[in-house]
């Protein structure tokens, strides 16, 4: 169990600098993401795209700008849940919130900070029959564990670079690899490409192109897997696992039911402090909507400002908050 | 004006009419006119929650740019009558087209 003054809900850059707004007033935040990773969608969506309008920096790149802020965090030692999407909220008799991940992490928090962006990243589904039957029973939208796979007969789809670079890694492992696209080609990254023709004309992975997912079979667990051609011809492939590999795509997700004011898919604040209708509850950056919102990190940054303020009278309802530049004293690391 | 087409499971058939000298992409133009469409990425193309399918019309429509269809690719359920709404630009090549909107 994690017990901590802020949970942030969100690693992107405005959850990410709500930890030093916080740290400035002494409150340490724990970090939780869906994500493997930090950034949000700067991370997820568009690392390399150069963002301008960040004051100080003329131009940065997104994965550049999310490096400058984990590094001015530092000094208030944020600890972080990677990976895991946040499920449940509850109280304890004190008073306290109680977040438990999809994974069964317990966060116990003064106050919450949702920076959650659009929701949180989900794997993009194909349109099957069943599919929700079979997830689980062996159709899986991330390799977590390559080890699970191994000498298993797998059908992997997509035909991005996810797709083609665990299609290589898990040839090596797997008793058998098909990868389905729904093209002739593939647009991944050259060398990925040409590796997995290359194990295709060995035979160590067999190939299905203009093809796309037809049905899955199988009676209570995945046995098969039936394969359309854009003829209309249909394939059976014997497998233990199908892995859709088509991407993430945001959601609002379990959020949406904690009884927060919603408004198409955002979490209605006041603009005096960012709070939402459940005292206690924040919410910043891309996930809140108010009269004249703008969807820019900058607008996040401010959001986060002001809402640390209001947090740290509802953390220490007995003190007093002095308001100091950072210029006068520094940074008091913890 | 430029007039064409939209067909929303929601909001059924609607048609829609901008001026020719608007300068906007199509995500824009259907977010104005209250589409629910996430458009994550704030139009480029890296996100796809602004897929449409172009059920008429798509001959007069300039193809995917190579961006477009690095994004088109990864999708499933994606058609020859796929696209992105926010490479698109409003112009009078879309007059009488039909765009089906894809729900996410």
């Amino acid at each position: 169990m994690v017990t901590t003054d802020i949970c942030v809900i969100g690693a992107g850059p405005v959850g990410l600098f709500s930890v030093f707004e916080a740290g400035l007033l002494r409150m340490r935040c724990h970090i939780v993401d869906v994500l493997p990773q930090i950034g949000g969608q700067l991370s997820e969506i568009y690392p390399k795209k150069p963002i301008y309008d960040i004051p100080g920096y003329p131009e940065i790149k997104a994965e550049e700008l999310v490096e400058k802020i984990y590094q001015q965090i530092q000094p208030f030692k944020p600890t972080f849940t990677l990976g895991e999407r946040v499920d449940s909220l509850s109280r304890t008799e004190a008073g306290d919130f109680i977040i438990i991940t999809a994974d069964q992490t317990q966060i116990n928090a003064k106050a919450i900070v949702i920076a959650g962006g659009l929701g949180c990243f989900e794997p993009r589904k194909p349109t099957l029959d069943r599919l929700e039957y079979f997830e689980g029973r062996g159709v899986e939208y991330m390799v977590k564990n390559p080890e699970k796979f191994r000498d298993k007969k797998l059908v992997i789809a997509g035909g991005g670079d996810s797709a083609l670079d665990w299609s290589i890694y898990l040839a090596e492992i797997a008793e058998s690899v098909t990868l389905v696209h729904r093209n002739e080609s593939f647009r991944g990254a050259p060398d990925s490409t040409e590796k997995v023709l290359h194990l295709a004309s060995q035979g160590r992975l067999e190939l299905f192109l203009n093809a796309s997912l037809h049905s899955l079979q199988g009676n209570g667990v995945l046995t098969a897997v039936e394969i359309i051609n854009k003829k209309g011809l249909v394939n059976k492939i014997d497998a233990d696992y199908m892995i859709p590999l088509f991407g993430l795509s945001p959601k609002l997700g379990p959020i949406g039911e904690w009884g927060l004011n919603i408004d198409k898919n955002a979490i209605e604040v006041n603009t005096l402090d960012y709070s939402t209708n459940i005292p206690g509850i924040y919410a910043i950056g891309d996930i809140n909507t108010y009269p004249g919102k703008l969807k820019l990190i900058l607008c996040g940054f401010h959001e986060a400002a002001l809402m640390a303020q209001s947090a740290f009278k509802f953390v220490y309802p007995h003190h007093k908050l002095s308001f100091k530049y950072t210029t006068v004293n520094g940074i008091n690391s913890f | 004006m430029i007039a064409f087409e939209v067909v929303d499971a929601l909001r059924g058939y609607q048609r829609i009419e901008v001026p020719e000298e608007i300068n906007l992409n199509l995500m824009e133009v259907l977010k104005a006119s209250e589409y629910h469409i996430p458009a994550t990425c704030g139009g480029m193309a890296l996100c796809a929650t602004c897929q449409v399918e172009v059920t008429s019309g798509i001959e007069r429509l300039p193809p995917p740019t190579e961006i477009e269809m690095d994004m088109l690719d990864q999708l499933p359920g994606c058609t020859a009558q796929s696209r992105l709404a926010c490479q698109i630009k409003i112009n009078e090549n879309l007059s009488g087209t039909v765009f089906n909107l894809h729900h996410q």
